[in-house]
Parts: C-alpha cells; sequence; structure tokens
C-alpha cells in the first residue's frame, strides 16, 4: 500500500452518497455551455468498489519551494507579482469533521486585472510579466493547507451579454480515494457579483453557495504585508468497514 | 427531536472553466518553469509490469463536436489487479505504476493520448472478479460536476459479459458505450456527454 504522509492507520470503508441537491445539477441554462454537455440520462448508481475507494496519494517530495507562493512562482528574480497580496489558508476536511491529510490541492486563477495567462483569453485586460496563475499545495497531519497570491480581478465573459465572473480562485483536490476527487471554486466574502453570477447559480442553496464563499481572517494576516482569507474544502466522508462485505487481507 | 448527527457538507462543485489548463496542465498550455512537468502526464516507465497499450480517448457534446478544453483522468490497477492506494490492503501494487494520469484533450483536434498499461481484474464487494476497467473523470466548460464513467476493453469479451457493473445497466443497449474498441495496441474510445449515443456516467 502506498504511503499517505501520515501516522495514522488507512481508511478503506466506501465514502458517503453524494447530495446531488447539494452540488449544482449537469444542466443549468442560464450557464449557457451546460447545455450540450450535461448528460440527459440519469446516472448509474452502485456503492464504492476497490475502484472508487481507492486512489492517488502524492508525496510531499513533488513540491518546490515555491509551489504554493503564486506571488514568486513565475516572477523574474527580485520582482513580484502585481496586486492585492493575500494568504489563502484552511483546512481539508471530510463529512466527519476529521481533517485528512497527504492530500493534494491545486490552484488557478486570474491576475489582478481579471486576465488569465492563456491563449485562449482574449480579454484586453493586460498580463502580468510577473505572474503565471497556478499552485499547490499537500494539506499538512491536521489537513491544513497555506499559499500566498494576489487578488483575482473579476472578468467578462460571453455568455450573457453582460456577464462578469466574480474575483474567483479553481481549486482541485484529491482525497485519499478517487470518489472524493472534486473541482470547485473559491469566492471572497462580500463580493456583490456571487449573487449575479450564472455558474454560482447552478448551486441552488444558499447555504452551498455560502460554503463557498471564505472569510476575511484579520487574525492571520500579516502585518504590513498581506491580508489573510479562510476557505475550508469538505470532501466526501468514508463509512467504517467493521460490517461491510468484503473480502480483504485473506 | 434526536440528537443532530453534526456531520459537515461535501464543498459544492464547480466546473473546472476553460481555463483549466492553468492550473493542471500549466507546461502544456506555455506556462513553463513553474512545475518541472505536468502532473500525470506520464504513467510507465521501463520497469513498469504489464502489456504497454494506448488509449485515444475523445468527450463529444450533444451536437458530436469533440471538447477542445477538456482535462480526463484515469485511475486503474496495475497488471496483477492492486491499487496503488493507502486503501489498498491486498497486497503492495507495482512500485512502478501509479496508476493514475491525466490528458488535456488536444485544442485542435479534441482527441486526448494515454500510454499506460492494461490492468488486471480487481475484486467487486462479494469477491467476483469485475472485468479489466480504467475509471475516468471528466472536467471541462459547461461540466458542473465532473463527470465519473469507466473503459472497458473489447477483447475482454468473457470478463465483460460476467462483470457485476455492467449488468447494473438495465437497458443493453447502452452498454457498448462504456467498452472501447481495440485497434493494434490502441485502445479507441468515445465519451458521448448527450443525445442518443450518451455515454453511461456513474453515481458512485
Amino acid at each position: 500500500m502506498a504511503e499517505t504522509g501520515s501516522n495514522r492507520a488507512p481508511e478503506t470503508g466506501a465514502f458517503f452518497q453524494r447530495d446531488r441537491q447539494w452540488h449544482p445539477p449537469a444542466l443549468t441554462p442560464s450557464y449557457k455551455s451546460s447545455v450540450l454537455r450535461s448528460p440527459q440520462k440519469a446516472l448509474v448508481s452502485f456503492d464504492n468498489t476497490l475502484s472508487e475507494s481507492t486512489g492517488p496519494v502524492f508525496g510531499h517530495a513533488m513540491l518546490g519551494e515555491l509551489d504554493n507562493d503564486l506571488i514568486h512562482n513565475f516572477a523574474r528574480p527580485g520582482e513580484s507579482a502585481i496586486g492585492e497580496r493575500i494568504i489563502v489558508h484552511g483546512r481539508v476536511l471530510d463529512e466527519r469533521g476529521k481533517g485528512v491529510p497527504g492530500v493534494l490541492l491545486e490552484f488557478w486563477q486570474a491576475n489582478a486585472g481579471g486576465r488569465y495567462r492563456h491563449k485562449k483569453d482574449a480579454y484586453l485586460a493586460p498580463l502580468d510579466p510577473n505572474f503565471g496563475g497556478c499552485g499547490r499545495a499537500i494539506t499538512r497531519e491536521d489537513g491544513g493547507y497555506t499559499f500566498r497570491t494576489i487578488r483575482p480581478g473579476p472578468y467578462p465573459w460571453p455568455n450573457g451579454p453582460n456577464d462578469w465572473r466574480p474575483a474567483h480562485i479553481h481549486f482541485s483536490v484529491f482525497g485519499h480515494g478517487f470518489a472524493q476527487r472534486l473541482i470547485t471554486q473559491m469566492y471572497f466574502e462580500g463580493d456583490p457579483l456571487i449573487w449575479r453570477c450564472p455558474i454560482v447559480g447552478g448551486i441552488s442553496n444558499k447555504a452551498a453557495i455560502e460554503a463557498l464563499i471564505a472569510a476575511l481572517d484579520m487574525q492571520s494576516t500579516i502585518p504590513m504585508d498581506a491580508r489573510a482569507y479562510k476557505f475550508d474544502i469538505v470532501l466526501r466522508g468514508r463509512r467504517s468497514t467493521l460490517f461491510e462485505n468484503r473480502p480483504e487481507g485473506n | 427531536m434526536a440528537q443532530p448527527l453534526d456531520r459537515l457538507k461535501e464543498s459544492p462543485s464547480q466546473t473546472a472553466g476553460p481555463y483549466v489548463h492553468i492550473g493542471l496542465t500549466p507546461n502544456f498550455c506555455g506556462i513553463g518553469g513553474v512545475y518541472a512537468s505536468d502532473l500525470g502526464s506520464s504513467m510507465v516507465n521501463d520497469q513498469t509490469k504489464g502489456e504497454r497499450i494506448e488509449l485515444r480517448i475523445r468527450v463529444l457534446d450533444g451536437t458530436g463536436t469533440p471538447l477542445r478544453e477538456a482535462l480526463v483522468e484515469i485511475w486503474q490497477a496495475d497488471a496483477q489487479g492492486l491499487y496503488n492506494s493507502p486503501a489498498e490492503m491486498r497486497g503492495a501494487a507495482d512500485p512502478n505504476f501509479l496508476g493514475w494520469g491525466r490528458q488535456p484533450t488536444d485544442m485542435e483536434t479534441g482527441v486526448c493520448l494515454f500510454q499506460t498499461i492494461k490492468p488486471g481484474r480487481v475484486p467487486f464487494r462479494d469477491g467476483r472478479l469485475m472485468a479489466p476497467h480504467i475509471t475516468l473523470w471528466i472536467a471541462a466548460r459547461g461540466i458542473n460536476v465532473g463527470l465519473h464513467t469507466r473503459l472497458y476493453f473489447s477483447d475482454e469479451e468473457r470478463a465483460n459479459a460476467e462483470d457485476p457493473i455492467l449488468a447494473r445497466i438495465e437497458h443493453r443497449l447502452r452498454v457498448p458505450t462504456l467498452i472501447a474498441e481495440r485497434r493494434g495496441d490502441t485502445y479507441v474510445f468515445d465519451i458521448h456527454l448527450q443525445g442518443e449515443k450518451e455515454t453511461v456516467f456513474f453515481d458512485s
């Protein structure tokens, strides 16, 4: 079995079912590109097999020194990205409230003006020569993670005639089982664009939307350097294996 | 009132968007110098045990147009049917095979290619063997929650016929949507997100 970078015994149970009323449905017509990319037939359900309850784990050795510092990981020596300097921190938990150690988090975002470093982004706001927009981290023993970046700007997108994405950071998260795989977006407390966005609005439950809004966290700022936002991520919990009908270890 | 269960809710999913490459395959989209290579771009080395195969995958929308900004991840057992995972309790998987790979679809053709090995059979919950298969996870602009499906192999007819997951599919006409066609050492697999040929997607 693979190492998790944790002293805990590995867990092997199946994951709690996903609440698909809580997640956005596949078809959310106000977000136009979902119309032709949403399955129309029902998903076929089954309880996790080993193919879903197992998953890849990545060691800390893969990380470079600046992987969690977007202000500097693309910048020329001695320079840094332009924008509001922030720290984003939080914990990856599972639905039982337990921290999930040793999981890979990857994040990506636009620069301070809302421009992505991607050849398909034709927005007229300029690129920042010192900002790439990608970073990654592996959670600590308590599930905690931290990275440093600049606050991304909102940007317009060709959906409705005048749609603007709220400032956001994309997150990709692995758990310990492939069934926990999740991609989501983090928004910023107080941004009035959140409640006008068709991508956010695909989520029907207000509490679910609020679960994606990072809180300004003045206790974690570095005075005269960077403000901080706290963003916790919750992955599917696991059942206990005590009464599982599965032959293993034999 | 009974006691509260005190469980948290899973963070809701959001689309990966059109610029998913920036975060997950930065070298592919021209952001060099941050990571040495794109994670998951290479799955096998000289020591990896098993039969070398190539997967040639496309993801098509409801009009049959290939997605050119999708991201596909695969997760599979090694040649012996063992997963390289902390939750694998049956034995040690091939140390030269992580079992996980990630590829973007080509920005012009929409094709994505994986060089991997054919997986061994893995037991179902009751001990019966599942047919060899690869778990796929698809993220893209317009997809609000990552889609989960499986790739089975056209040259494993007998194993496919007794696979407990394929057996769960009520409409037998839909089973072939999960079977990749062998051409030499390449398996060709088109994923239809929507419409008549819609691929079976799973909730598990």
